[in-house]
């Protein structure tokens, strides 16, 4: 009995079989193994495909010419090389990103605040705004501003004018060229010192404030530092900034500057695109802030500025900034439609180079390394700043 | 006593009737409605008077272009040349069948009708809580009717004459692409999401990259590496049709978009609901399929809608690598000879904004109609 009892504890009651330990280990190395097979049997085909077609694997090819040229912002040739070439894509696709996530950013706030109106006809306005464009693909209002906006504007000759000698036409949109002297460096210097004197401003006044009591206009005093500053070194260094103005000549406009159709379109439809999410995150946001928050700082006095600025916003920041990540890295991802009107991003470069070249994995493999690195980087700031605005609790 | 006198001097009685009050002003009716809604400010009246300064500016020229100065009729485009004042719809009704159809031949369409039956005869009553026997819609939807779809649209079977893909194109396409989009990502977005969640390290590991590897670049990456990359892939003489490698990445790029869905419904299912099937002695799957999985995606509905309607917006990408659906057809068009006027690609672009929205809308507001639908328990 007592012998049985003994046998019974030492020896596991089920089979080998049914051991977690076992199964997880098999599943793992099942998998592994399937992996390791699917990947050599890729790896091999790759490998006789690319021997059969000629093309030799690795980075050579980054340093041949690259018999294209593109508009960019880089100035690009047909001399220039391939490396070089995406080196400007990549440019592109940042310059794009970043002026449309500042543009959705402003728009989108506008429509969501306009969403929460008292008045009914901004606040369906808003909605219809919301409603149109969360329902359509971004290409297809990509393609709207380029085929059926800008290509039907007027030569350049009758191009409409915007006013500041801003004008729109079939070329794209022509603006004055900024000329800066030799001695413009000094302001930018001097708006970067009278920015971070604000900042100090605003550091010692909190402080003071904390401990005293005592308020200080550390809005308006900033501000002044900074205009002060830079006004002044700017006129004292002899005003070295000039406007190269478009001039209108008998077929065309000469000087100023001009952003071609492909980036406007571009630009404007990834804006509005991205900016009925954004107004219905922020909306979401200040609406996720509960109504006794409100009660409570009307209770203790405020007025209704300070109300939204010091307790409604920073509560909906909180809810707001993860789904506006997640936005601005669906934007920089949608820049990506550029390849479709041929706006000279990272993967219409690539594109191009890899059609030319067929250097398909190593063209690849880029774009999954840059746009995965830039949804990195972003992630990694926004959450630096989620952390920052994050409840700290007791 | 001068108290006293004060005192009485301070008490009041009054000797007459009060004067009558105005009556209090109407909060029902459509004029205390206007002063709520529009006029309840200054402010609020000059937003007002802007708003309806820009629907003037905005809506009349509108009309006029798509109704009012419209070219509805005309076989060429010397109607709509003539005409520039409004939309060109002579061209989208000439153009009609190549936006729905695209090459399918004109004898065979009627294949594509009986796919589109088949199709709202399973979803209409997968969308209504009401219908019993959810189960066999569901084997309907996810195995008869692709499987059936399949033969039909491809033929080469009982008697039907095969139609290549090359000839597939508008409408139908988005349709098709979406679907099989679906029918992909559902199953494999839940194994992946199965596997983030999992103990084993290696599983989660595979998970974890494919989903964020996906997620991270824009699917016209993914897509053109299923364009360019799955050939060389393959052994060497093993072709792949074209709209085949579109649906392989838009099924990839979908399912781990779908798996982050359902990840996060997973979670918010109680760990009591976990540790009770545990306790139960039901084996991994037994819990997942009883016990968990029910309850998790019922809670994440809407998310998952709402990937159908990002899908369904996708599928338009699919044009980039030479898989003509709507967009690509009505693109295709504007540099068509016959057709080709300065209003042509506004008309083309309006109609496809129709389709894409009519769609994308409602399955938005089905989405919002579930929620309401199981929200009623927690509501406050």
């Amino acid at each position: 009995m007592a012998v049985a009892d003994a046998g019974r504890s030492d020896r596991p009651t089920t089979s080998w079989f049914y051991n977690p330990a076992f199964r997880s280990f098999a599943i793992q190395a099942i998998l592994l193994v399937a992996i390791v097979i699917v990947f050599g049997w890729v790896i091999r085909n790759t490998t006789q495909n690319l021997a059969n077609l000629h093309i030799a694997s690795g980075w050579a090819f980054l340093s041949g010419r690259a018999g294209f040229g593109v508009q960019t912002f880089l100035p690009f040739t047909a001399d220039d090389t391939y490396g070089y070439g995406l080196w400007v894509g990549f440019v592109d696709t940042i310059i794009v990103s970043v002026l449309g996530i500042v543009m959705a950013t402003v728009i989108g706030i506008v429509i969501g605040v306009a969403r929460l109106s008292t008045n009914w006809l901004i606040r369906t306005l808003a909605s219809v705004y919301v409603e149109i464009f969360r329902n359509v693909p971004p290409l297809l209002v990509i393609f709207f501003w380029y085929f059926a906006v800008l290509a039907v504007l007027p030569n350049p000759r009758s191009a409409i004018s915007l006013g500041l000698d801003f004008s729109l036409s079939n070329r794209g949109l022509t603006m004055p060229r900024p000329v800066t002297g030799p001695l413009f460096p000094a302001t930018v210097v001097a708006l970067v010192i009278g920015l971070i004197g604000a900042y100090l401003l605003k550091r010692w006044a909190d402080r003071r404030q904390a401990r005293t009591g005592q308020p200080f206009p550390r809005f308006w005093a900033g501000l002044g530092i900074v205009v002060v500053l830079t006004a002044v070194v700017f006129l004292v260094t002899g005003a070295p900034l000039s406007f190269d103005l478009p001039v209108k000549t008998r077929f065309n406009l000469n000087g100023g500057m001009t952003l071609w159709p492909e980036f406007v379109s571009l630009l404007v439809a990834l804006g509005i695109y991205t900016a009925s999410f954004i107004a219905e995150i922020v909306r979401a946001g200040v609406q996720a802030v509960s109504q006794g928050q409100t009660e409570a700082a009307n209770a203790l006095g405020l007025r209704a500025g300070p109300t939204l600025r010091l307790v409604v916003m920073p509560q909906a920041f909180r809810v707001i900034i993860p789904p506006l990540t997640s936005e601005y890295l669906n934007l920089i991802k949608n820049s990506s439609l550029a390849v479709a009107i041929g706006y000279a991003d990272l993967v219409a470069i690539g594109g191009s180079v890899l059609n030319q070249t067929g250097q398909s994995i190593e063209v690849v493999l880029i774009w999954m390394v840059v746009y995965l690195g830039i949804s990195l980087i972003t992630s990694l700031g926004m959450n630096e700043f989620n952390r920052r605005m994050a409840l700290v609790e007791r | 006593m001068s108290d006293m006198q004060a005192e009485a001097d301070l008490t009041f009685v009054r000797r007459e009737i009060a004067p009558q009050l105005p009556a209090p002003q109407p909060t029902r009716g459509v004029i205390p409605w206007l002063r709520r809604n529009l006029f309840s400010s200054v402010g609020d009246t000059i937003l007002t008077v802007l708003a309806v300064l820009f629907l003037l500016w905005v809506i009349p020229p509108l009309v006029n272009w798509a109704i009012i100065h419209a070219q509805w009729t005309g076989d060429t485009r010397d109607v709509c040349v003539a005409n520039d004042l409004g939309a060109c719809w002579a061209f989208v009704h000439a153009n009609f069948g190549q936006f729905i159809f695209g090459r399918y031949p004109d004898a065979e369409r009627w294949r594509v009708y009986v796919f589109f039956l088949l199709g709202i005869a399973g979803i209409v009553p997968m969308a209504m809580p009401r219908v019993p026997h959810k189960g066999l819609n569901l084997l309907y939807l996810m195995v008869v009717y692709p499987i059936v779809s399949a033969f039909l649209l491809i033929g080469g079977v009982l008697g039907l004459p095969t139609v290549e893909t090359v000839l597939w194109g508008g409408l139908m396409l988005n349709i098709v692409v979406a679907y099989v989009g679906m029918e992909v990502s559902l199953p494999l977005g839940i194994l992946l999401a199965l596997g983030r969640r999992s103990r084993m390290p290696g599983v989660r590991a595979v998970s974890v990259i494919f989903i964020e590897v996906s997620r991270g670049v824009p699917l016209i990456t993914v897509l053109f590496m299923a364009s360019v990359m799955l050939p060389l892939f393959l052994p060497p003489g093993v072709g792949i049709d074209v709209l085949a490698r579109a649906l392989i990445g838009v099924a990839v790029f979908s399912a781990a978009y779908m798996a982050e869905v359902i990840r996060g419904g997973l979670q918010a299912v109680p760990k009591g609901q976990y540790e009770a099937a545990d306790a139960m002695g039901l084996g991994y799957w037994q819990k997942m399929r009883l016990i968990i999985l029910p309850q998790a995606i019922k809670i994440v509905i809407p998310g998952i809608v709402n990937t159908f309607i990002g899908l369904f917006k996708d599928t338009s990408l699919v044009y980039i690598i030479g898989v003509f659906e709507l967009l690509g057809t009505v693109r295709n068009s504007f540099a068509d000879p016959a057709w080709s006027t300065p209003g042509t690609p506004a008309t083309g672009l309006f109609f496809t904004a129709i389709v894409f929205w009519i769609f994308c809308f409602g399955m938005s507001q089905y989405s919002q109609y579930t929620e309401r639908r199981l929200n009623t328990g927690r509501k406050r």
